[in-house]
């Protein structure tokens, strides 16, 4: 009964920090972009003459998705168009569930792992989940009975499936390394040293893996540079004949992407909630000396730590989205093919013969 | 005639798109994408550190966005922009006008209806009933205000916000257009027509 208490506790925590945090994103891509062009950006939305750096913007956004005209076009297919962007939605979210957020909170004699599922097939969850974000695209373009969107979620399949390869080959070096596929043992393991004062990261196991990894997952999840199959006002993208809050979905999807592969990035590449020199109770630095701390501030030192990581990745991925121009698709099938895949294979070469070496 | 070497052209005749070769620093993309990044990143740290200094009152010399906040804040707009006609008073506050048509009959969209009338006092022959602009008609040449013979209309007022929920409401007739303008559009008090002489 109280195990599945602290389960439900544990889903419905992370699934309303992903949603807020996804709806803060939209807030802060705003915001970020027109700092970084020189503009103000969005700062009208106001409740009662009080406007806080356009905070409230999110909202008023949703309140217009909700009250915005729900168009289904009449000869397309009303089951499936409803269902594509639950079906984009959905593995977004589920992906988060594998991601450990901390490490095992003691109260009393509980022991509650802070994650919301210990699998053991981690890493292949993720892979298999990302798969079916694919249906979402190529089901919103098909039962929209519009030949562009059609085109243009079948343009969505073909990139992601490319890339989806590259995503789990750029990653095979990292499972090599670690030995398993479980988040969380990956990411205990990332708490060591190497040479004594170096935190066990898998940047620095895997720099060129990491430099595969990023640009694999930024087109699986079609942000720029690769964001053809979103290319709305240019290229005719899946979602074309999406309005009001199934079109709001796709979006709030997105940003959830950008929130759940900035969490996989520093849990598989940058120590996930690790600090560095930081143990169960306490800093013990390499240069002698240590530093006893109670187990709740080290549980929220992680959690923190966590949190920071994510932050700066998304605002990487922002970044990014703002000052690169978009990739042809001839070219974006061509990096993917010719430049990261067969990188891949080498990566996981050399990792090979490396850990050959050193292990025997 | 002298000939041109169109194959080296200094770039900024090129208006083509140029075909770049990549050397493999660029191919590799990595570098070039952190360079571009570090801009970014450049203007982004530089505009946070400017917003964040105005929040504390410092740093009130410099600007952390380029952009004019506009109905707060107004672009300057030259004075001989043409803006929305104003029709000019006679010293005791009626119109200049003496109703000859010039600017009904040489306006090019036919925007301008006069009815002209017997002027109350006996020296002055006309003067217009009524003067009406069809202002979403008018396409803001300017030729009625070049035309006129005694400086009786100007579009200096500097009003660009026409807009108005209802066509009826915008043909302005001649109250509105001799109404005193205040705010932010208000015409500069000397001249403009002299103004470019000096």
């Amino acid at each position: 009964m109280l195990e599945t208490a602290i389960i439900l506790a544990k889903i419905w925590g992370v699934l309303l920090t992903l949603v807020t945090l996804a709806a803060i994103m939209t807030w802060v891509e705003r915001k970020q972009s027109a700092v970084m062009q020189d503009r103000l950006g969005a700062n009208r939305a106001d409740v009662f003459g009080l406007r806080i750096i356009g905070l409230f913007q999110p909202m008023a956004d949703g309140i217009k998705m909700f009250f915005k005209e729900d168009f289904v076009p009449p000869k397309g297919d009303k089951f499936l168009h409803t269902l594509a962007p639950i079906v984009a939605f959905f593995p977004a979210v589920v992906i988060f569930a594998v991601v450990p957020f901390g490490d095992v909170l003691r109260i009393g004699t509980l022991e509650i792992p802070l994650q919301v599922a210990r699998l053991n097939i981690g890493y292949l969850f993720i892979l298999a989940f990302g798969g079916l974000t694919i249906y979402g695209t190529v089901l919103a373009g098909w039962s929209s009975n519009n030949k562009y969107s059609l085109l243009g979620g079948l343009r969505a399949a073909a990139q992601m499936i490319s890339y989806e390869v590259c995503v789990g080959l750029s990653l095979v070096g990292l499972i090599m390394v670690f030995g398993t596929l479980q988040l969380d043992l990956m990411v205990k393991q990332q708490g060591e040293l190497i040479f004594g004062f170096l935190p066990a990261w898998g940047i620095f196991y895997q720099p060129l893996g990491f430099l595969l990894f990023f640009p694999a997952v930024i087109a699986e999840t079609k942000r720029v540079p690769f964001d053809l199959p979103e290319g709305e006002s240019e290229i005719i993208g899946y979602y074309t004949e999406y309005s009001g809050l199934r079109f709001g979905l796709f979006y709030f999807a997105e940003f959830i992407e950008i929130i759940v592969m900035s969490a996989l990035f520093s849990t598989l590449f940058f120590g996930g909630y690790q600090v560095p020199y930081l143990y169960a109770d306490g800093f013990v630095f390499p240069w002698g000396g240590s530093w006893n701390l109670p187990h709740l501030v080290v549980v929220l030192l992680q959690l923190g730590s966590f949190f920071i990581k994510i932050a700066f990745f998304c605002w990487l991925q922002v970044l990014i989205r703002w000052t690169l121009p978009r990739f042809r698709y001839d070219q974006l099938m061509r990096l993917c093919w010719t430049g990261i895949l067969p990188l891949a294979v080498l990566n996981i070469l050399i990792t090979g013969g490396i850990l050959l070496l050193i292990k025997g | 005639m002298a000939k041109i070497d169109y194959h080296n052209l200094p770039v900024s005749y090129k208006t083509s798109v140029q075909k770049v070769d990549m050397g493999l620093w660029e191919k590799i993309y990595y570098p070039e994408v952190i360079r571009g990044l570090l801009l970014t990143t450049g203007h982004f740290v530089r505009n946070m550190i400017v917003h964040t200094a105005h929040v504390f009152g410092m740093m009130k010399d410099k600007r952390g966005a380029v952009t004019y906040q506009y109905p707060e804040e107004r672009r300057p707009i030259h004075r001989r922009y043409r803006g929305r006609h104003r029709l000019m008073k006679k010293d005791d506050g009626t119109e200049r006008c003496t109703a000859c048509m010039l600017c009904e009959t040489v306006c090019p969209t036919n925007c301008i209806y006069i009815v002209p009338e017997e002027h109350p006092d006996p020296t002055v022959e006309k003067h217009p009933a009524s003067y009406e602009i069809d202002i979403l008609r008018c396409c803001f040449c300017g030729y009625c205000v070049e035309v006129c013979p005694c400086d009786a209309i100007r579009m200096d007022t500097q009003d660009v916000e026409i807009a108005g929920w209802d066509r009826t409401k915008m043909v302005y007739n001649k109250e509105m257009l001799m109404a005193n303008i205040t705010g932010p559009g208000a015409p500069p008090e000397d001249d403009p027509a002299q103004w470019w002489l000096k």
